[in-house]
Formats: C-alpha cells, sequence, structure tokens
C-alpha cells in the first residue's frame, strides 16, 4: 500500500516544471499589463491632480491663457467644449443607433438591408478616426467653419456604430416569450417594442451607450479639423470655434513650456477622471442589470 | 366597443353544427351552442415544412377544448394559428378554413392585433413583464385604449379577482412581477389575459412549469372562468385533459407523403367522456392507455 | 361578430415607427457611402498627379509638389508590427490567465482592470508617452515609442476578445486531457489552443486593426521625421495617421490632396484587415458553438 500511495505522491519532472514556468509567464503577463496602467494614472495624478487642485476651483472655471508659456489655469472651456461635443454626439448617435438596433433586431431579422447594414456597421467600426475627422472637414466644416458641431458629427459618425452592435446585442436578450405575451394582448408591434422590449433591454443599452460615451469623450482626432482651437468660453454648439480637453492635451503636450505641459497634465488628469466616472456608471447600471434578472 | 357588447353581438348558429368529428352523439350539449372557430382542412406551415396538416374541428362557445396528443403532434403549433401568434415567426404560414365567428381569421381586411384583443393567450412558462405587479394587469387595457385610472383600477382589481390572486397581492401591486412564485406568476398571466376582456383564452400547456398545487388552483380557475370564456388548452397531461375539458381532440404525428417527415394530424375529436372511456379509434386508445407515446 | 370588428384600427403609428427604424439603420450605409465618394473624389488629384508613384515613392516634399507615401506607409506598418509582438504574448498570456489560472474572486478585478485601460484615452497615453517614456527612458520620440504606446493600447482589445474565444473552450474538452494526465499548460497546448486558433488570429487582427488607426498617440510619440524608411526601431519615423494629423491644418490644394488620399489608404488597409479579422472571429465562434 505504501508504494501505491508514494507512486501518487507529485514528482518533480520536466513536465510539471514546463506547466509551472508557463503559469508564470502568465502571471508576469498580467504584471505587464498592470504596469503601464498604474506607471500612466500615476503620472497623471502626480503632475495632473496638483495642477488642478492648485487653488481650487480655478483650473476648472478659468479660460485658457492665449499666451501657452504664461504658467496658471485654466481649463474651463475646454470641459464645456468637451460636453458640448460629447453631448451632441450623444444625441445624435444614440436615438439614431438604438433605432437602428430595433429594425435590425425587431424588424430585420436576415434580411437583405440588415445583413447589408450590419456588415457595414462593421466596416464602420474600424474607420480609423482621423479618417472620420477628414469626411467631417469635407463635409461640414468646409462649408461651416469650426464649431463643436462639427466634432459633435464626427464622434456621433464614430458613436453610431459601436451604440447600434451593444444595442442589437442587448435586444437579442430579451427572451421573445415577453414579445409573445404582448402580442397575445392584442399589442401592435410597435406599442411592444416600447412599451416591453426597450423597457426590459435599458439598463444594458444604458451601459453601453454610456461606454461609448466614455470613449468617445476621450477622442481626439476626429476633433482636429472640426472643432477649431479657442480659448475663451463658447457655450454655443454651432458657433465659432470651441475647444476640448483632449484637444487641449494635444496641443499642450508638444509644448516647450513648463506651464503648457502642467497644463496639458491638468487636463488629462480632468478628462481621465471624466471617462472613469462615465465608465463606473456604467458598471453600476450592470450590476443592476444581472441583478434584476 | 366595449368588451361586453361584443359578445352580445354575436349572432348564435341557429343550424345545429355537426360536432365530433366521427358524428358521435353529444348528450351534454345543447343543440344550439355556438361555434367560436370552425376549421376545415387547416395546415400550418414552417416554411416549406408542414407542422399540422388536415385539421376539421369545431371549437363550442363557454366550453373548456382540450388539445393532447404526443410531442411533435402539432397541438401548440394549431393553438398559436388560433389568435394568429404565427405571424411574428417569419415564414410561417396557416392554410385552409379558419373562421372565428363564421369570419376567415385570415382574410385579407382582419387586423391580427384585434383578433388577439378578443383571443387571448396563456404561455407554457409564465411570463410576466418585468414590470409591477399592476402594470402587468393593467399593460393589455392600456394599449387597448384605457388610460383612466379609476377604470384601471377596477379592472385590474376585477382581473386579480377572477384569476383568485387578489388576496395575496393586493397590498403589493407595485411590486415587481418577477418576486412572484411560479404558480402565482401563471395566476397573475391569467388575470393579464382576461383583463381585456377576450372572449377566448388560449392555454399552452399552463401548469407544465407548476408544481402540483399550483396547477390544481389553475384547474379549478378553469372551471370557474369557463363561465366567462371559451377555453382552448393544450396539455401534455392526460390526467388533466379527462379532469378540466368538455371536449378532447386527439392529435398525433404520422410521416407525410409529401415531405418525409412526421407531420401532426387530428386523429379524434370528441366528448372527453368518449374519448377517454370509449375512443372510437385505436390510435386514440393506445395512446390513452399508455401503449404509445 | 362583425367583420368589420376585427379590422385594424390604425397602423399609422405602427408602419411609422417601422420606417423610422429602417431609415435610422440606413444612415450607417448613407455615412459610409459619403465616406467612401466624397474621399476618393478629393484624393483623385494627386493619385493623377503621382500616379503610382504615390505608392512607391519615398520622397515627399509639399514645397516641391511631391508626393511619395510609401515611408509612412511603411511607419504605420512597423510600429504596428512592434505594437503586435509586444502586445500579442502579453494579450495571451492574461487572457489564459483570467480564464485558466485565476481563481473566480481574481477574474472580476482583471476584467474591471482592463476596461479600465480600454477608456483611457488615446492623448492621455501620448502625453505619457511623449512627456515620460520618451525623456525618461531614453526612447526618445521613435517607431519603438509609438510601438510601446500601440501596444498598451491595443492590449485590452486582444485581451478581451482572446478571453471570449478561449472561454469557448467546452469543458469536456478541457477534461479530456486532464483526465489523461496533462498538465495544465499540456492541457492548454492540447485542447485550449487548438479550439481557439481561429479565433485568437481575429483577435490579434482586430487589435492590429486598432493600431494602424490609431492617431493622437502616434502623432505625438513617432517623431514626424519625414521620409525615413529603416528597421533601426530607436529612429524617428512617420505614420500614415500622424502625418495627416500634423499636416493637415496648415495644407491646401494638392497637399490637401495628397493627405486625403493618405486617409483613403488608411482606411482602405484598415478595413481589409478588420473584416478579414471580423469573419475569423465569427466562422471560430460559430463553429465552437456547433450551429
Amino acid at each position: 500500500m505504501t508504494t501505491v500511495a508514494s507512486d501518487l505522491h507529485a514528482k518533480p519532472s520536466w513536465r510539471s516544471a514546463r506547466s509551472a514556468i508557463m503559469t508564470g509567464l502568465m502571471v508576469a503577463a498580467v504584471g505587464a499589463v498592470a504596469l503601464p496602467l498604474v506607471a500612466v494614472l500615476w503620472a497623471v495624478i502626480e503632475r495632473g491632480a496638483s495642477v488642478a487642485f492648485a487653488s481650487f476651483p480655478d483650473f476648472f472655471t478659468s479660460e485658457i491663457p492665449v499666451i501657452s508659456r504664461r504658467a496658471g489655469p485654466g481649463m474651463g472651456p475646454a470641459i464645456v467644449g468637451t460636453f458640448l461635443v460629447t453631448g451632441g454626439a450623444t444625441l445624435l448617435s444614440v436615438p439614431l443607433g438604438i433605432l437602428g438596433a430595433i429594425y435590425l433586431n425587431e424588424y430585420g431579422g436576415t434580411r437583405k438591408l440588415a445583413r447589408a447594414v450590419r456588415f457595414m456597421a462593421t466596416v464602420m467600426t474600424g474607420v480609423p478616426s482621423i479618417v472620420m475627422g477628414l469626411f467631417i472637414y469635407i463635409m461640414w466644416t468646409m462649408r461651416f467653419g469650426y464649431s463643436a458641431f462639427g466634432g459633435a458629427l464626427a464622434l456621433a459618425a464614430l458613436m453610431l456604430p459601436v451604440v447600434i452592435g451593444s444595442t442589437e446585442q442587448m435586444l437579442r436578450l430579451v427572451p421573445s416569450h415577453l414579445r409573445e405575451a404582448s402580442y397575445a394582448l392584442g399589442a401592435t408591434k410597435s406599442r411592444t417594442i416600447i412599451a416591453i422590449v426597450l423597457p426590459a433591454a435599458a439598463p444594458g443599452i444604458v451601459s453601453g451607450c454610456l461606454l461609448a460615451v466614455a470613449r468617445a469623450a476621450g477622442e481626439t482626432a476626429p476633433l482636429l479639423f472640426a472643432v477649431g482651437a479657442a480659448t475663451a468660453y463658447n457655450p454655443s454648439l454651432f458657433d465659432e470655434a470651441n475647444t476640448s480637453l483632449s484637444l487641449q492635451i494635444f496641443g499642450n503636450a508638444t509644448s516647450s513650456f513648463a506651464a503648457a505641459q502642467d497644463r496639458a497634465w491638468g487636463a488629462a488628469f480632468t478628462l481621465v477622471l471624466l471617462t472613469f466616472l462615465v465608465t463606473f456608471i456604467a458598471r453600476v447600471v450592470t450590476a443592476r442589470f444581472s441583478r434584476m434578472r | 366597443m366595449t368588451a361586453d357588447d361584443s359578445h352580445d353581438d354575436i349572432p348564435v348558429q341557429r343550424a345545429a353544427p355537426r360536432i365530433g368529428h366521427r358524428g358521435s352523439g353529444d348528450p351534454q350539449v345543447a343543440i344550439d351552442t355556438p361555434v367560436v372557430f370552425d376549421l376545415e382542412d387547416v395546415a400550418v406551415y414552417y416554411g416549406a415544412f408542414r407542422a399540422v396538416r388536415g385539421v376539421a374541428m369545431k371549437v363550442l362557445k363557454n366550453q373548456i377544448t382540450a388539445l393532447i396528443g404526443p410531442s411533435g403532434c402539432g397541438k401548440t403549433t394549431l393553438l398559436r394559428a388560433f389568435n394568429r401568434m404565427h405571424d411574428v415567426i417569419p415564414g410561417a404560414r396557416v392554410t385552409g378554413k379558419l373562421q372565428y365567428h363564421g369570419i376567415d381569421l385570415y382574410g385579407p381586411q382582419v387586423s391580427a392585433t384585434e383578433v388577439r384583443r378578443r383571443i387571448g393567450m396563456v404561455f407554457q412558462k409564465p411570463n410576466p413583464f418585468p414590470k409591477s405587479i399592476y402594470d402587468n394587469v393593467a399593460f393589455g387595457p392600456r394599449v387597448n385604449g384605457t388610460k383612466n385610472k379609476i377604470e384601471l383600477d377596477a379592472i385590474v382589481e376585477k382581473s386579480l379577482r377572477a384569476a383568485a390572486l387578489w388576496d395575496e397581492v393586493k397590498d403589493r401591486l407595485g411590486s415587481s412581477a418577477l418576486g412572484m412564485s411560479g404558480g402565482q406568476q401563471q395566476r397573475l398571466c391569467i388575470a393579464r389575459t382576461i383583463a381585456v376582456e377576450p372572449e377566448v383564452v388560449l392555454m399552452d400547456e399552463p401548469c407544465s412549469a407548476l408544481d402540483p398545487i399550483a396547477t390544481a388552483r389553475i384547474e379549478e380557475l378553469m372551471r370557474e372562468l369557463k363561465s366567462r370564456f371559451t377555453i382552448v388548452i393544450v396539455t401534455h397531461n392526460m390526467q388533466q385533459a379527462a379532469r378540466v375539458s368538455d371536449r378532447t381532440a386527439f392529435f398525433t404525428a404520422e410521416l407525410d407523403s409529401a415531405n418525409d417527415r412526421r407531420t401532426g394530424i387530428l386523429v379524434e375529436y370528441d366528448v372527453t367522456q368518449k374519448i377517454f372511456s370509449n375512443p372510437s379509434d385505436e390510435r386514440t386508445e393506445n395512446y390513452i392507455t399508455g401503449r404509445f407515446g | 361578430m362583425q367583420l368589420s370588428e376585427l379590422h385594424a384600427r390604425s397602423q399609422h403609428a405602427d408602419r411609422a415607427f417601422r420606417v423610422l427604424a429602417v431609415v435610422a439603420a440606413t444612415t450607417v450605409l448613407v455615412v459610409l457611402a459619403l465616406i467612401t465618394v466624397t474621399m476618393s473624389k478629393r484624393a483623385w488629384p494627386v493619385l493623377e498627379h503621382m500616379g503610382l508613384d504615390f505608392f512607391t515613392s519615398s520622397r515627399w516634399s509639399a514645397p516641391e509638389g511631391i508626393y511619395g507615401a510609401l515611408p509612412f506607409i511603411f511607419g504605420t506598418l512597423f510600429t504596428a508590427t512592434i505594437a503586435l509582438a509586444l502586445a500579442v504574448p502579453v494579450s495571451l498570456g492574461v487572457a489564459l490567465f483570467i480564464t485558466q489560472v485565476a481563481p473566480p474572486w481574481l477574474k472580476k478585478p482583471m476584467v474591471y482592470l482592463l476596461d479600465l485601460l480600454a477608456v483611457v484615452p488615446s492623448v492621455v497615453f501620448g502625453l505619457w508617452g511623449v512627456l515620460v517614456l520618451s525623456q525618461h527612458f531614453g526612447l526618445g520620440r521613435s517607431f519603438l515609442t509609438a510601438g510601446i504606446i500601440l501596444a498598451v493600447m491595443i492590449t485590452p482589445i486582444i485581451t478581451s476578445l482572446s478571453r471570449e474565444v478561449i472561454e469557448t473552450t467546452p469543458q469536456t474538452d478541457k477534461e479530456a486531457a486532464l483526465a489523461l494526465g496533462a498538465t495544465r499548460w499540456e492541457m492548454i497546448g492540447a485542447s485550449v489552443l487548438p479550439h481557439s486558433k481561429g479565433g485568437l488570429v481575429g483577435a490579434v487582427m482586430l487589435g492590429l486593426g486598432r493600431a494602424l488607426g490609431e492617431t493622437i498617440a502616434a502623432a505625438l510619440v513617432i517623431g514626424s521625421a519625414l521620409g525615413q524608411i529603416t528597421l533601426d526601431p530607436y529612429a524617428s519615423g512617420n505614420s500614415m495617421p500622424a502625418v495627416i494629423a500634423n499636416e493637415f491644418g496648415e495644407s491646401d490644394g494638392m497637399h490637401k490632396s495628397a493627405l486625403i488620399a493618405l486617409a483613403v489608404t488608411l482606411f482602405v488597409i484598415t478595413i481589409i484587415v478588420n473584416l478579414v479579422a471580423t469573419a475569423i472571429v465569427q466562422r471560430s465562434m460559430r463553429r465552437s458553438r456547433g450551429t
């Protein structure tokens, strides 16, 4: 008996060692991912928070210095611009995207048009953001000049396929027996979609849209040739050049002036805070969704 | 129009209908009981596949008609043809004569939503909407135009009472229907269905997901509802058919020479008592006595 | 019962809603068609002017009216290759760790961490790259710096897709290997990797698509040197999106056309990569579901 028992003990062998080594490499890979994330977040917090919170709330409210080597706050107009551009893009893309997804999942199914739209939405997800920027430049900026709305258009075009994709997935999760129950009560198709299907999928749709918003808020390339470079507050969506946090980071990052670099870090801190906040809200919504099921 | 006068308007069929597939006598039913559904040579297709064929039967008012038979015999498929639930499945179609009070249900001007308003359905798995108990019951009346809160309150209470659920839920009408037990959920679905005052209630194995006690309550409920509604029930459970129904239709699946696949056919339709004590067809007898299926 | 009672009361609202949904869905087709038409129209002058030299010449000089995009095409492919070389092993390792090694309580935080990494704006990575990585680690603004930043940015995408693919490996396949006495690594090699091969290739290609099109971070750290075609990773160079971002603002006429032609080239390359990737992922997912 003892020999049999000892036969079952783990023996050091090349096979088990190799397995352990590979597991070790996997752990190292996790470290390799965590490292840049921690490094970037640390840099943003260390360099950005001190700038952003120096003589609070000046950084968040003051206008951007016209002369970039001048020290001091702030990023107020860029924050307003980011909200205008992202908000405008959300208002454009979310209703359109949800309706499009409703078509795909509730009406289109495997029809030719639905398959074409689904395919093209995949294509559109892959359009590089700089290409979308040039497209909006040609379509909008060349005619109407710089404005927050141009940026909103560019971001909306990037968000649209994302919203369609995530919403369609959520609609597909709504069990068909809920639709049938509604039909069996004499509800029309549109009534069923609006009163039963959408509410049932709402948390998932909201969370998907929020993630799209978080991504869009940090986009820079599509705004480069659409929004312009204002330094003063411009609360108008349609008139005159505007600015955004991402544009300010891009513009100040390559500056050789310490003051400008500081503002870039402060803006980066603000932008990361905003995107994380939106992501966090999306997470909370998702968590409540899964609890409801 | 309200639901009540729809019942009064029905022209009573004076000519004695020939009831029963094989012309059996029918001592339990008055000779002038109105015919609700009149089927001749009905078939249902899913694409090219004929799921059930050649069905001829008459469903009588204020009776419980049970559809029984082994799996795949097309009884659920046929049931869904009664209120045009197949309309929502791409490729599904119904052929033959399927009349509701003498009107072709699949006639060109007949609206599926109007049909389903009068012919409600209770599904196999309880499928309450992810809404409050109140909103579940009020959904049907609302989509059919009732907006007045007092009226809705009255309908909700009346329907829940009729479904023998009022006393259990009257204090938590605002809480989610998903928090109820399976049996309660199914009774809620019945309340939801009768809240629109249909003439016919179709039930697709309403007890298959329930325990014996909950099943007994639903069966009791069906007997009570019989005086107000015409009920057609699909059931796997022969004892249930014997216990609750007035008439029973036995279906089976047989090889269809048209496409070499098994399709459902109606074998025998008669007074329940006769089907279970003295069936005319050998296949029925085999099934009833457990030699088949 | 009158027949008229079964007539539809009003189908206008129902039909209007359907039309609305169709129109919304069609927007996607319209936008893509507009992109294709307007961009190619604007790119045409330079292609007429330069001919195929646009893709093969390595000289790009706006004042002289010479536009050879080869260095930028090279720069884009080179940085993307560096990014893939760094990101693929790391992403695979993390995906395998999350799916095969990590205890259940650790999975959620890990996925959450990757999600965070995915939402950090690219311009913030660029800022960190230009002010920290290139200055304090002696990398300078170079292909390598751009490759590293791109690698960090595409890792979350490749990881999360790989994870999804790997998780479709049937438990029975894994148990079959373990029941034969395989170690964890042998089990991964015998059942997980063969099962997910196609999907993993697709995941990597989707990462590549993202790396090719990433603009801002590359524009900040690649160095914006003209005409460099070299395999020295420490050299400064340029990539297609970076050139567009840096030069478009001050361009006009033929120069603008050349930059738009560059955008069209980039568009075509990324779309081909993305479509092939999507097809591979979808096919392998379908196969693993057995439909």
